[in-house]
């Protein structure tokens, strides 16, 4: 097997400015408030993930997910330790994809398979493919900054999965999206897990983590407090006595 | 880091490629000015993005390129040359103008685009991994794609007033090319890095165009400025655009005036070419130091937007 992602007490500070302008700051420093604070979004965190493994990362709103995913993909820099990874990464991180709210659909997914790798004849060759996955037929030609924030996730969530990518990440992609394209995104992730690729996955539902995942990462405040089994890691956050509202939804799982 | 090209790429996705060839390298591995010279395919494409971005949601959209330097000509032409009087002691005040107008508005241009350039794409640079030098080189090439059409109509004036093209000219405009692209990169990757952290640079960089159009013998010949600083004259020369601007006088202005040796003896510099050479070290090392400071800012980039 190959090892896919290593990270080694990976650790992410965040300085939180309270004040934005001289005078403000000044003010502030002479009556002797504090100007800023740091805190650790992720601290310390450290795991091995082998080729094929399908992650589940949980954890409540605020415990670093985004961030932890931002660092695996290359958007952000560790402040100590290191991430190391395999192949190319794909996927969407925190929701919305990275468009250019001025550009059209059509230019912006020219624009983002570009930046995750692809070149220009691989993206001709899959744009239809990737513009019926979306299913936003002549939206495609409006400006991205007029789309509902379903429609900006269909598009990049259609890009990403597209992509050959070796990794792939989902971090509450599918949040937004309305049940049908659930669904479909969730088909289409199965899929991607059967083809050996390794898959990190965000979600706030047990039961979607249950059917896609094979082991689970929690963190809490940042740290890692679990790392282990599926079942055991959806105990470990009480998630598991939610069954009510997952029969409501038992094709796709509840999410958020 | 080199992401493997896929041979054949499975229209379903199959059975995985086998991955333990390729190396574990941090994600952000391999970014940097050369990366951006790898992705052309990328750049490329940021590039038509920019040119149909700049000056978008307004009616003349890229007419602005052209009309901006144009009015500053016609300034130019008439307040300095018709006011105060230099059509009189330059020959060609037009051309000499508009030599140095070529160069300092692809430098400015560059500078104040690229400076905004990774603000104006924050909505890329927090969600996606990309070498972030790509935004303000981008900005460079498209300031370059404005320079051609200028230099068609100089061509045009000289060839007017009676200049023929001289392989010596053409060294002088490339270098002279070469060292602007070299200070704008170097100075767009500076701002466009502290820009995120304090926007106070943007304004800054208003100021120090207006510093750079006055510091160069655009609107006045070298010959007053060797005129009235003697022999500190030579330290005029220290400013890399200041060489630049005579680069390009020495292409095109010189060989279009009446007496064309006389004029290169009085207003330009001896060793013009040596300058421009030691010129073009300079910017390269002041692009390395840009790539430093822009990889040290860049970590905190993306969070800092
Ligand atoms: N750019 C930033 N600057 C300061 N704080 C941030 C920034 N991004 C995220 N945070 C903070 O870091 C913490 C973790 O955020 P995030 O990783 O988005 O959490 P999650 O995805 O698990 O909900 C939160 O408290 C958030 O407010
Ligand atoms: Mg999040």
């Amino acid at each position: 097997m190959t090892t896919s992602i290593v990270l080694e007490d990976v650790t992410k500070t965040f300085k939180l400015r309270y004040h934005r302008t001289i005078k403000q700051v000044s003010f502030a420093k002479m009556r002797g408030q504090e100007t800023s604070s740091v805190f650790k979004a992720v601290d310390e965190v450290s795991f091995k993930v082998e080729q094929g493994e399908a992650i589940g990362l949980m954890g409540l709103n605020g415990s670093g997910k985004s961030t932890l995913l931002k660092m695996i993909s290359g958007v952000m820099k560790p402040d100590a330790g290191q991430v190391l990874t395999r192949g190319r990464i794909a996927g969407l991180i925190a929701t919305g994809a990275g468009f250019h709210p001025q550009l059209t659909g059509r230019e912006n997914l020219y624009l983002n398979a570009a930046i995750l790798g692809m070149s220009e004849r691989e993206t001709n060759r899959k744009f239809d493919e990737i513009v019926e996955f979306a299913g936003l037929g002549h939206r495609l030609d409006t400006q991205v900054g007029h789309y509902s924030s379903g429609q900006n996730a269909r598009l990049g969530f259609a890009i990403a999965v597209h992509v050959d990518s070796d990794i792939f990440l989902a971090d509450e992609a599918l949040a937004v999206g309305d049940k049908p394209f659930k669904r479909k995104c969730l088909a289409k992730m199965r899929e991607i897990r059967e083809s050996g690729r390794t898959i990190f996955y965000v979600s706030h539902a047990a039961g979607q983590v249950r059917r896609m995942c094979d082991r689970v990462i929690v963190l809490q405040d940042g740290r890692l407090a679990f790392d282990g089994g599926v079942e055991e890691g959806i105990h470990f956050l009480h998630y598991d006595g939610d069954d009510e509202e997952e029969l409501a939804d038992e094709e796709t799982g509840d999410d958020i | 880091m080199e992401r493997p090209a896929v041979a054949a790429e499975p229209v379903a996705v199959a059975a995985h490629r086998d991955l333990s060839g390729v190396p574990l390298t941090p994600p952000t591995a391999g970014n940097g000015l050369h990366a951006v010279f790898k992705k052309r395919y990328l750049l490329k494409l940021l590039v038509k993005r920019e040119l149909s971005a700049r000056y978008q949601g307004s009616f003349l959209g890229l007419l602005w390129s052209y009309i901006g330097p144009l009015c500053q000509f016609f300034v130019y032409w008439f307040v300095i040359g018709t006011i105060l009087g230099l059509h009189d002691n330059v020959p060609n005040f037009g051309v000499h103008i508009f030599c140095g107008l070529v160069v300092v508005h692809f430098f400015t241009e560059t500078f104040g685009a690229g400076t905004r350039s990774i603000v104006r794409n924050k909505s890329i640079v927090v969600k996606l991994p990309m070498p972030r030098e790509m935004f303000p080189v981008a900005s460079m090439l498209v300031s370059l794609f404005h320079v051609f059409p200028q230099l068609v109509i100089l061509t045009i004036a000289c060839l007017a007033y009676g200049w023929t093209p001289d392989f010596v000219g053409m060294v002088a405009l490339l270098l002279g090319l070469l060292i602007a692209m070299l200070l704008g990169t170097a100075g767009a990757l500076l701002f466009s890095a502290a820009n995120v952290f304090f926007r106070d640079f943007s304004s800054l960089v208003s100021i120090i165009q207006m510093f750079i159009r006055f510091s160069v013998p655009m609107i006045y010949p070298f010959s007053f400025v060797d005129d009235r600083f003697g022999a500190a004259a030579s330290y005029y020369l220290f400013n890399p655009l200041a060489d630049c601007v005579l680069l390009v006088q020495r292409a095109f202005w010189v060989g279009s005036t009446p007496h064309p040796d006389e004029v290169a003896k009085t207003d330009l510099p001896p060793d013009l070419l040596i300058w421009g050479l030691a010129m073009t070290g300079a910017g390269l090392v002041l692009l390395a130091i840009g790539q430093l400071v822009f990889s040290r800012l860049e970590a905190k980039i993306p969070e800092r937007l």
